[in-house]
């Protein structure tokens, strides 16, 4: 219980330890904590940053997903549109060709009845000259009455 | 058994006074130093105390110090986590408490709750155990607490009641530290008739400060002597019970394992107190008004 030269050497002691503890021990420490901090604080930060760019690249792709698809449907209409459209042309084109092709049949049809009928009209005529040889018993003179005989196969 | 050790048959009380007799060297009037016959010498060096003292702060200070060398920002190793968890809890209650910018409080507060507590912490080692092997080897006296030496405790306390002034002094002036010593709790009077009691009230208020202000080193040191003295005595009285009968020592081996216990928290709680209270009475003194 007495007071001592202890009392001395336990304060001398202490300066130096505190001393110590200043210099050596607490800078790095605190540093090395306050470092760690400042990088949780930065991780956390970059983190939210991360999470927000993911949510807004996430709506990003929605919207261009949203945008292929109008785009999509469209081109699908169109496409539809211009089908139908083929199909109708060749409808109408189809006609038409039938039309034509008839148009041309029946005029070559009216054609080859009409060359049968001249043909068959010369024939009577020929037969009629050569009814009319008999009956007459007399060559008629062909050249002389040419215009008579054609007027006559013209009537027929 | 432990009442046997070493040095022949003792009385309880000479057990208890052989444990609380610190290893001494003194200077006589003569010049010459004598070992352990030093009663009532104020030139006397508690050996034991200083050595368990010194070395314990050289623990503090490898163990922290190899902390520090190795402690980078990334993941720390366990140890690192550990003495930051240390570290975070004393800059914590440094920077709860201390508004002002200091070097040199928040290194002072981790010195003393570490040391402060591995001090302490030396009443968990059984009581016969060091002053035995101690005994061997010829050392008739060891006591290991170091804060159980009223010397110790109030060698730390009066360091920081040097600081307590120095830092007065520094923020507030030799004005500002008179005047706080004088000029409260009552103000004096500066003029009129009351400039005739002025001189009875700066007298009280240098009476009331100054006791208020010595208070502060003293009940910081005989707070944790008295705690570790005590709880140092009861582990030593329960020691006796180990030399009565066999029935007697199993009652003493659980009454120890309680004690220890309690005395964890005691150990912690004076280092803790110790540490708050200086900084708290720095921050004081610190603080301008």
């Amino acid at each position: 219980m007495d007071i001592n030269l202890t009392l001395i050497g336990q304060s001398l002691a202490m300066f130096v330890f505190v001393w110590f503890c200043m210099k050596v021990v607490w800078p790095p420490l605190l540093g090395a904590i306050e470092e760690r901090q400042k990088q949780i604080e930065e991780g956390l930060a970059a983190a939210d940053k991360g999470q927000e760019s993911l949510v807004r690249a996430a709506a990003e792709a929605d919207d261009i997903v949203a945008g292929a698809r109008t785009q999509a449907t469209g081109i699908l209409d169109q496409a539809h549109a211009r089908a139908n459209e083929i199909v109708t042309d060749g409808k109408s084109d189809g006609v038409k060709e039938r039309d034509r092709q008839l148009s041309v049949a029946k005029a070559e049809i009216e054609q080859e009845a009409n060359r049968a009928r001249e043909e068959l009209r010369g024939q009577v005529a020929a037969i009629a000259i050569a009814s009319a040889e008999k009956i007459l018993e007399r060559e008629i003179d062909s050249k002389a009455h040419d215009d008579i005989l054609s007027k006559l196969a013209q009537e027929l | 058994m432990a009442v046997e050790g070493g040095h022949g048959a003792l009385t309880s009380d000479q057990y208890i006074a052989h444990h609380l007799q610190n290893l001494q060297v003194c200077r006589t009037e003569t010049g010459e130093w004598i070992w352990n016959q030093c009663a009532g010498n104020p030139m006397t060096i508690n050996v034991d105390s200083m050595f368990w003292s010194i070395l314990l702060g050289v623990v503090f200070i490898t163990l922290f110090s190899r902390a520090a060398r190795k402690s980078s920002s990334g993941k720390p190793s366990k140890f690192q986590a550990a003495v930051e968890i240390i570290v975070g809890f004393v800059d914590g209650s440094v920077k709860d408490t201390f508004h002002g910018k200091s070097r040199l409080i928040a290194p002072l507060g981790l010195t003393i709750f570490v040391w402060v507590f591995l001090m302490n912490l030396m009443d968990l080692i059984p009581v016969d155990w060091i002053p035995l092997a101690a005994g061997t080897i010829g050392i008739p006296y060891m006591k290991v607490v170091p804060s159980t030496d009223v010397n110790v405790t109030f060698g730390m306390s009066i360091s920081v009641f040097v600081l307590i002034i120095f830092y007065t002094i520094k923020n507030k002036g030799v004005k500002g530290f008179i005047g706080e010593l004088t000029l409260h709790p009552i103000a004096p009077p500066t003029r009129g008739v009351g400039l005739i009691a002025a001189p009875f009230i700066i007298a009280f208020n240098f009476i009331l400060e100054s006791v208020a202000l010595i208070a502060k080193p003293v009940s910081l040191s005989l707070r944790l002597f008295g705690n570790m003295f005590a709880g140092e005595l009861i582990f030593i009285l329960i020691a006796i019970m180990f030399s009565g009968h066999w029935l007697l020592g199993i009652g003493g081996g659980v009454l120890h394992l309680g004690w220890a216990i309690f005395h964890l928290l005691i150990v912690t709680l004076q280092a803790f107190i110790f540490m708050m209270l200086t900084i708290v009475y720095l921050s004081l003194a610190s603080e301008t008004h």
